[in-house]
């Protein structure tokens, strides 16, 4: 019985966990070596490890993503973030002096204000937030574009390999970048109230206002974050491939951001949102592209067959599916005495 | 048979005064109509008659069933039991559409128009003029013209909806609900946003339908505009329908009555001791506060320790009343101050941090954050005064909800279940919770005990008393006047947007504040 309690109560997160074990668990029965991870020099190497590394861009533009769709937005331009932020640092490590720090600086700074671009036109002047991020969408690139001249400007920074495909203590240099970014957001979330009001606003505007929070600044300041991580993200990219590509960096990237945020258990109509389940749901697009790639199917089937494992898992974690799971099982033992509300008044019933 | 069965209504409701001629065959006939709601009887058996050119007035409070019976009517839900006959048939509307093709249109409240779509387009919408198949926007033209002479309007049919006016919008939904050949048109309080000369503009259309010959039910709270433009009253209580009467036959206390369930004569005044013990030291101070549109200006004040009703009928401006004085609706004249902090132009985070707080009348809707927890919730309030940069820490915020939790009996699991799922006394609770552990000089309550059983009700009532003993002081609005007189120490009657009146100490009765409500 308590057992099945904790399954319950922890349901939601469970699914996306399960879901990525079982992902990961299939995909090595099929591709012998995958879970195998060697050490070379002292750095990890393997199939898990270069997860890992590739997904570190998704999972920080995620991050940003997942505090936008908290406040009942969303934010589609974070792709032509990375583009520019890309091509600010390809175009300055190039043509300037500046010192790498200062090159990374100025980057992220062009972040910030793509951010606060976005967070005007939806908290000030009330643009609905998919209208609004999709004008950066459509003139970040062209930006970019007017940035690197149209052309892919290629570089040369020991410090910017070194955050594109450097290690430190075994692991990737970038996976640490992530890793430190995704502890000091949960930080900043949970251990203030910030993310508090941050999912008060999102389920409930009204509500927010009537105990004093001013929903504004707020919706303001998780567009500049999205902005900021965006910019993380297009250094990294940049850094990468040693090079500003300004028509392909972070393509599609906003896509799969959304998607990872969903898969964590949010709601896009706002509120509650789950910040390292959305790694979570980051490990699982990424896993599946990788485990695709490294099986030897043929590339065109790469599309179709991602969308249908993501197709399966968000149906596993619909309500329909869960209610009828829960109704097949609570069939299967006795007339429907294993649900939630029936647990819970029997422990009130109990108390007295 | 379905003589008899009319018969049988006329004997059971011998409160029926005799329809005006009975031996007309009536326009709308509801015969014995029910309809329930998982376990709440919405409509109980209710039977009413409407003639031909005849405007009747729907009147009740708040879950009287007026809204269940014109959606009844209309299709909107199914029914439970009864029949509608509509001209001598039986008529059957599966929806809206439905009803308005039956001959029955209504216009609600809220324009249900299409705003950003032409006076034409949404006067055509339902039923395009074509030729050859294709709309000719000529005839539709001609068309909505001639709709719009109907209700005497001279306004340009092709300009956007939404620049006119409410009270214009208000009247092109008119003619659309007129352009179906209606027989019968349910106005459902189609004059809250209006100003006196629109009203009046409305008024003449309406008599102008009644002289054709339509049958027009009209919703409202405003009991002036009942006795200005309506041949007879029909009043709904708990579903159940208590009469119809002749307006011109009923007296504004007797309706009153009706529509609260008292009678004045049954109210004896009760010993209420409604005298303050402490020294007097005002707290809430409202100044010629006012809005245009939304409250008459008026003077209010509260002392520590003393709680003021706010009592009046559905509309009359008692929620109004609560959001000037809390600021989340800021007023265009006046002053508002809190003890000797002036809150006119502040933020309700400060006026919070001064000692201010607010339980919303729409629970859902303004109270709570459904999908946060019980613990969230709570400390909401506390914590939005504090800033996101100063959080309570868990080990303090387990010990303020548990205390709570404990203190307003409420019944939950454990404090991190969402609020959502908590039944509606218990979510009234947390809510209350949510502004006691802020420790507010001044609680303003709107409703604190709609919706929510009995038991609650009882608790709710009696936190009310004992935190006034503590030196609080409140406004609570209430619909229940028994609950008002039970506690308050002022009650301040509201009534068309306006305060009437003011009664202190001993004036303070149900009685005496029905007969200022029908004055």
């Amino acid at each position: 019985m308590k057992k099945n309690n904790f399954l319950h109560k922890h349901q939601k997160t469970l699914a996306p966990l399960l879901s990525l074990v079982l992902i990961i668990l299939v995909t090595a029965s099929i591709t012998p070596g995958f879970l195998s991870i060697k050490i070379v020099d002292g750095h990890l190497f393997g199939s898990l490890l270069d997860i890992l590394h590739r997904a570190t861009p998704t999972a920080l533009v995620a991050l940003g993503m997942a505090v936008v769709i908290g406040t009942r937005g969303i934010d589609l331009s974070v792709g032509a973030v990375i583009a520019i932020s890309g091509a600010v640092t390809a175009v300055l490590t190039v043509n300037t002096d500046f010192p790498v720090w200062l090159v990374v600086l100025c980057a992220l700074g062009t972040g910030v204000v793509c951010g606060l671009w976005n967070g005007i036109l939806v908290s000030v002047f009330n643009i609905q937030p998919i209208v609004a991020t999709l004008i950066l969408m459509v003139a970040g690139r062209g930006i970019a574009q007017m940035i690197t001249e149209g052309q892919i400007v290629t570089f040369h920074s020991d410090v910017l390999d070194a955050i594109g495909n450097g290690y430190f203590l075994a692991f990737p240099i970038r996976v640490w970048i992530a890793i430190g970014m995704i502890v000091l957001t949960v930080l900043v979330m949970r251990k203030t109230a910030l993310g508090l009001f941050i999912e008060a606003v999102g389920a409930n505007v009204r509500a927010s206002r009537l105990v004093g929070i001013e929903a504004r600044l707020l919706v303001l300041s998780a567009y500049v974050f999205s902005g900021f991580c965006a910019a993380m993200s297009g250094i990294i990219l940049a850094a990468d491939i040693r090079g500003a590509d300004a028509n392909n960096a972070g393509l599609w990237l906003e896509l799969d951001a959304i998607l990872a945020v969903v898969l964590a258990g949010a709601s896009l109509a706002g509120g509650r949102i789950y910040l390292l389940l959305t790694i979570v749901g980051v490990l699982i697009i990424q896993t599946l592209t990788t485990a695709i790639l490294t099986s030897g199917l043929p590339a065109q089937y790469n599309l179709v067959v991602k969308a249908t494992i993501i197709l399966a898992v968000l149906l596993i974690q619909s309500p329909k599916t869960r209610q009828w799971l829960s109704g097949f099982f609570s069939k299967n033992k006795n007339a429907g005495k294993s649900s939630a509300g029936e647990a819970s008044t029997d422990k009130r019933s109990a108390k007295p | 048979m379905s003589h008899l069965v009319k018969e049988n209504v006329q004997v059971k409701d011998t409160l029926i005064v005799e329809e005006v001629q009975s031996a007309v065959r009536p326009l709308l006939e509801i015969k014995n109509l029910s309809k329930s709601f998982t376990g709440v009887q919405a409509l109980n058996d209710v039977s009413l008659q409407i003639q031909q050119g005849e405007i009747r007035a729907l009147l009740g409070e708040n879950g009287a069933g007026k809204s269940t019976l014109i959606k009844v009517l209309t299709g909107v839900y199914p029914r439970d039991g009864g029949e509608i006959l509509l001209d001598g048939s039986l008529i059957n509307a599966s929806d809206s559409g439905h009803a308005q093709r039956l001959g029955i249109s209504t216009v609600y409240q809220e324009v249900n128009l299409i705003p950003t779509m032409s006076v034409m387009e949404n006067l055509t919408l339902q039923h395009q003029e074509k030729t050859f198949g294709l709309i000719s926007w000529k005839k539709a033209e001609i068309r909505a013209r001639e709709l719009l002479a109907q209700v005497g309007l001279e306004i340009d049919p092709l300009r956007q909806l939404d620049t006119y006016s409410i009270a214009i919008q208000q009247l092109v939904a008119i003619a659309r609900a007129l352009s179906t050949q209606a027989k019968m048109l349910i106005l459902d309080e189609p004059t809250a946003s209006l100003d006196s000369d629109e009203i009046k503009q409305l008024f003449d259309l309406m008599e102008r339908l009644k002289s054709e010959g339509l049958g027009i039910i009209f919703v409202t709270h405003f009991l002036d505009q009942v006795y200005s433009i309506t041949d007879s009253i029909t009043v709904l209580r708990n579903g159940e329908c208590i009469g119809t009467f002749k307006t011109a036959e009923l007296t504004r206390s007797d309706l009153v009555s009706h529509m609260v369930g008292k009678s004045l004569e049954d109210l004896a005044p009760t010993a209420h001791d409604h005298s303050i013990k402490r020294e007097r030291t005002e707290l809430l101070q409202l100044n010629n506060v006012g809005k245009q549109r939304y409250l008459q200006p008026l003077d209010l004040s509260i002392a520590a320790g003393e709680i003021v009703g706010v009592a009046g009928l559905l509309g009359s401006g008692r929620t109004e009343l609560c959001e000037l004085a809390y600021g989340s609706v800021k007023p265009d004249q006046g002053e508002v101050t809190l003890g000797k902090h002036s809150l006119t132009k502040s933020s309700l985070r400060r006026a919070i941090q001064v000692g201010m707080g607010y339980c919303p009348e729409d629970r859902k809707q303004d109270g709570i954050v459904a999908e946060l927890s019980v613990r969230e919730n709570m400390i909401l309030a506390l914590q939005a005064s504090k800033g996101w940069w100063s959080p309570i820490s868990m080990a303090e915020q387990q010990n303020l909800v548990e205390e709570m939790i404990h203190r307003l009996a409420i019944k939950t699991p454990d404090m991190d279940k969402p609020i959502g799922e908590l039944s509606g006394g218990n979510q009234q609770k947390v809510i209350l919770a949510r502004w006691l552990i802020t420790h507010p000089a001044l609680l303003i309550l709107d409703e604190p005990t709609r919706g929510i059983d009995i038991g609650a009700h009882h608790e709710i009532i009696q936190i009310i008393k004992e935190l006034c003993e503590q030196g609080m002081g409140l406004l609570v609005a209430s619909s229940e006047l028994e609950e008002l007189v039970m506690f308050a120490h002022r009650v301040v009657v509201m009534k068309d947007h306006h305060k009437v009146s003011e009664l202190h100490g001993d004036e303070v009765s149900e009685q005496a504040i029905l007969r200022t409500i029908a004055s």
